[in-house]
């Protein structure tokens, strides 16, 4: 289970548990939000093998699909030049898959899954993930100078540098858990507790808003703040 | 007080109220970042995309210590500490 154990309540928004295999005398509980990632894993592979396979003749002048997958792929980086430079170009394959992993999974809310991000075990594994990131690249990029800047100003900093430091991982997952989270109580709130003449409509405006636009805001924060303080590190 | 666990479970309810009290500051805070860069858009539009970026990063800042209130909170109300020490010094 995750941040949220079980209980008797009225409100049903927690992971819970689907199965729970044994191997080698461990457990290992397959909970809701494991099962909801490898369905949209499959959703993205799918259509990855669907893109690539429309896309086997390359064109020297593109058109039609290839043109809107190249746009995509042009804004992207765009994008991730403008925000992180030319050091993190070769990052620029991760941060898609993390970008659309990220995306579908707070959207996932609108046909009726639990978002995976609503758990803080996926959001802190991402984040650890930038974390590792923030560490290889700076080591990478300044070697000594990086090692360095830990004890900079004096030597006493070392601990606050550190903390810090080991604050960034935390509050990256905690932004977008706690985000989503919030969205996925607020429909359960409505959709369990709220009187019958409340579930017409109103629903397809909380899940356009908690959903779609919240989704899409905190990918991009999500994102955003990772390769600032990539960016940070290798400067 | 009757019944000790309805007074332990009544002050995690009002812990969890005050907690998310600081989404008034947070909301303040927010409104002030998005106020200077609407301001400075206004005045520049020529760098309006650079603004909007760094708007959206200073609002998930602010944002943090509001969405630290209600983890407080939902932790408070469904996964509180309090209610199980409670109940193992009742036995």
């Amino acid at each position: 289970m995750s941040v949220l154990p079980g209980g008797d309540i009225l409100l049903d928004f927690r992971v819970d548990n689907l199965w729970v295999l044994q191997i080698g005398g461990v457990e290992i509980w397959i909970t809701r939000t494991i099962f909801n990632t490898w369905i949209i894993m499959l959703v993205l592979i799918v259509l990855a093998l669907f893109l690539r396979f429309k896309l086997r003749r390359f064109e020297e002048i593109p058109r039609g699909l290839q043109n809107a997958m190249e746009a995509v792929v042009e804004i992207f980086d765009g994008f991730l030049r403008n925000s992180g430079g030319e050091k993190l170009m070769p990052l620029g394959k991760w941060f898609f898959a993390v970008f659309a992993f990220i995306f579908v999974s707070n959207i996932s809310g609108v046909v009726g899954l639990r978002p995976p991000t609503a758990d803080w075990a996926t959001t802190f594994a991402l984040a650890l993930a930038t974390f590792i990131l923030i560490q290889v690249m700076g080591i990478k990029y300044r070697k000594t100078g990086y090692v360095k800047s830990f004890f900079e100003p004096l030597f006493i900093f070392f601990p606050l540098n550190l903390i810090g430091e080991l604050a960034r991982p935390v509050s990256l997952s905690f932004r977008l858990f706690g985000n989503i989270l919030a969205g996925t109580i607020l429909m359960a709130l409505v959709y369990q507790l709220a009187p019958i003449i409340f579930q017409f409509g109103i629903p397809a405006v909380l899940h356009a808003y908690f959903d779609l636009f919240m989704g899409a805001l905190q990918t991009y924060i999500f994102c955003v703040l990772s390769i600032m303080f990539i960016k940070g590190a290798t400067e | 007080m009757h019944d000790p666990l309805a007074f332990v479970i009544a002050v995690a309810h009002i812990s969890a109220a005050i907690a998310l009290l600081n989404g008034i500051l947070t909301t303040i805070g927010q409104g002030k970042v998005a106020v200077q860069a609407i301001e400075s858009m206004a005045r520049q539009p020529e760098a309006a995309d650079s603004i909007r970026s760094a708007m959206f990063i200073g609002l998930a800042m602010g944002e943090t210590s509001g969405i630290y209130g209600l983890l407080i909170a939902i932790i408070m109300l469904f996964a509180n500490p309090l209610v199980n020490i409670y109940i193992q010094h009742m036995g």
